[in-house]
């Protein structure tokens, strides 16, 4: 009856969430927040790599900005310097960028823990150095701009209105497939490794071979949404690409609760409110409020905010029902 | 290449390796004694050199006092941050334990960035800005400075840590924390006189770094990552090692760059040093691992 009642619940929760994803964009009701929201969107799908590769293989990510930005620079040269249609762009940026990863991924993964971080932050630096210097095909520093919008036929992704139906499908999608992932076999042979890699190869899990698939299919989420970004933005530079782009990837993934695929819309939403919204007319003082959030969360809810935030509603439900009232 | 352009490049090679052993001296000591990769080594560095420039310039304090106080400041840093957010997370895993440094490293740099100044910041050089003539080459004094700031370091740093009580403890508590702790070495004391120490070997290392480079808040990431590549070559073991792979680093990255053709340009420079470290990380990595393990 109890479980009945709570996936009745559920099921009501998932609807009204979908109702007011649908009509945020409208004038009438948070119109304003368009803008906001497909950046939301972008950052989720990205934050939702980063949690399968953080809270469930246990692995860390200091440059997964670059797989962010090498999808977004081929979608832009691709797709503007050299014609190729948008969504073909978006194709081989996703391929690309997942190749890359599992060319990476085997010598990167000898490493663990501290040394492990160190190799991705390398990384990182390296491909926003080459966006950087490669001036002739990324625009340099200065960037480029002229990126050909996404179009579907005659129907041509030029408002943020559409463009948020667009990068909210894409989201929803993205948050679908890694839930699935997280529920099946492969699911509970990350968890597995995550708990103790020695343990979870002698029972056959090839824990090499899951990581690598992992940090792949991270890259391409990433890739995916650097795409979007593009295409949204109709301009690139290297600057939402930079060490500090992945330290605030991170930030997303510890507050979005880094074993919580959920939890990413939370991450990305709290943070791209605290940086657009709330901090912008402080100057810079987001980096610093970022500095402490990642310092006390780990020290105190390592396993990220919103896991603490839901195992603290489910008490305060679990609190209600014995005393006989229902929610 | 001609011989001149030859001691030109090997000395201005000494430098900047000088300042990267600096950087990973501090790695190295933190990691000895805690089994934490410091990434906010780096800003140590970035304050020592913005603090001893806002006394001097904006302060109006004389030079000295200005850079002996930017050092006792960086040192101070240090213990803060050991004491606020790496004591307070006593069982914390390998990626939360990354996570925290991170997180004080751009909170640092933050508070630097607002607080002190957002310029590129340069302090007069410490015995004029006349060049030497060495050997056909131009050396700026200050880069004496800094190759000789980095030697008496060194060798206090060698002194201290074989002759001194204090020392010694430090060391017995990096070889094994629980069999010192029975002989009443408090491990958590010398994890805080780790970071002090690592952090005045920053800092000693910004201000001697802000005469000849302009350095901005900004400067800690690569310099924090460069001076992780010295002491990763020189695999963590002990602090000559981290000085000789300062010292390997700074001369491969300058010659790199002479060679002007292809990715070998200025313009790659930090990058080059990264893939070194990619390199000597995928290379050493079956020890490294090892390492881990027994750590």
């Amino acid at each position: 009856m109890l479980a009945r009642l709570q996936s009745k619940w559920a099921y009501l929760a998932i609807a009204a969430l979908f109702a007011f994803l649908i009509l945020i964009p409208f004038d009438w009701f948070l119109g304003q927040y368009t803008t906001l929201m497909i950046f939301i969107g972008i950052y989720t799908i990205v934050t939702a790599g980063l949690c399968l590769l953080m809270g469930y293989t246990g692995q860390v990510s200091l440059g997964q900005a670059a797989f962010f930005g090498m999808g977004a620079y081929t979608s832009a040269i691709l797709s503007k310097t050299y014609g190729v249609n948008p969504w073909l762009a978006m194709f081989i940026a996703a391929v690309m960028t997942g190749a890359f990863a599992y060319i990476i991924g085997y010598p990167i993964f000898r490493l663990k823990g501290n040394y492990l971080a160190m190799a991705t932050l390398g990384l990182g630096l390296i491909m926003w150095i080459l966006f950087r210097e490669l001036s002739q095909f990324t625009g340099g520093p200065d960037g480029m701009s002229g990126i050909p919008p996404l179009s579907i036929g005659g129907f041509v992704f030029d408002t943020s209105f559409r463009r948020y139906f667009l990068v909210w499908f894409f989201c929803l999608a993205v948050l679908l497939i890694s839930q699935n992932i997280v529920r099946s076999r492969a699911g509970r042979a990350l968890r597995a490794i995550h708990g103790n890699e020695a343990a979870a190869e002698s029972i056959g899990i090839s824990v090499d071979q899951f990581k690598v698939k992992i940090l792949v299919l991270s890259a391409v989420y990433a890739s995916l949404a650097g795409s979007l970004f593009v295409h949204h933005l109709r301009f690139i530079s290297p600057q939402p690409f930079d060490f500090l782009a992945s330290v605030k990837l991170v930030v997303m993934a510890v507050i979005g609760g880094l074993a919580s695929i959920w939890g990413a819309i939370f991450g990305a939403g709290a943070t791209r409110i605290l940086s657009d919204e709330i901090l912008l007319r402080f100057g810079e003082w987001d980096v610093i409020i970022y500095g402490l959030i990642l310092v006390l969360v780990m020290i105190f809810m390592p396993e990220g905010l919103f896991v603490r935030l839901r195992e603290l509603f489910e008490r305060l439900t679990l609190w209600y029902r014995q005393r006989g009232v229902e929610p | 290449m001609s011989s001149a352009e030859f001691v030109q490049y090997l000395i201005s090679g000494i430098t900047s390796g000088s300042v990267y052993a600096l950087v990973g001296l501090g790695f190295t000591i933190i990691y000895a004694v805690t089994r934490i990769i410091n990434f906010a080594q780096g800003e140590f560095v970035m304050l020592g050199g913005l603090i001893s420039f806002t006394l001097f310039h904006r302060g109006g304090l004389p030079i000295v006092p200005a850079l002996i106080l930017a050092i006792l400041s960086a040192a101070a840093i240090g213990a803060a941050m050991y004491l606020l957010a790496i004591r307070p997370s006593k069982k914390a895993s390998v990626v939360s334990l990354i996570i925290i440094t991170i997180g004080a490293a751009i909170f640092i740099r933050g508070i630097a960035g607002q607080e002190l100044t957002k310029e590129f910041v340069r302090l007069p050089s410490f015995s004029g800005e006349e060049s030497i003539s060495f050997l056909g080459a131009h050396v700026d004094p200050q880069a004496l400075w800094i190759i000789g700031t980095m030697v008496v370091v060194t060798i206090i740093l060698h002194l201290f840590l074989n002759y001194t009580m204090v020392g010694k403890a430090l060391k017995a508590c990096a070889i094994n924390p629980v069999a010192s702790s029975l002989v009443g070495i408090n491990p958590k004391t010398m994890a805080l006189i780790a970071f002090v120490l690592a952090a005045a070997i920053g800092g000693i290392g910004g201000v001697v770094l802000a005469p000849l480079t302009p350095i901005s808040y900004q400067a800690g990431v690569m310099l924090g990552l460069k001076g992780f590549v010295a002491a990763a070559i020189g695999g963590f073991s002990s602090p000559v090692a981290a000085v000789a792979g300062g010292l390997l680093l700074g001369i491969v990255e300058n010659f790199a760059v002479a060679i002007n053709w292809g990715p070998f340009t200025s313009a790659y420079k930090d990058a080059i040093a990264l893939v070194v470290l990619l390199l000597i990380l995928i290379i050493r990595s079956g020890k490294l691992a090892e390492e881990e393990r027994a750590g």
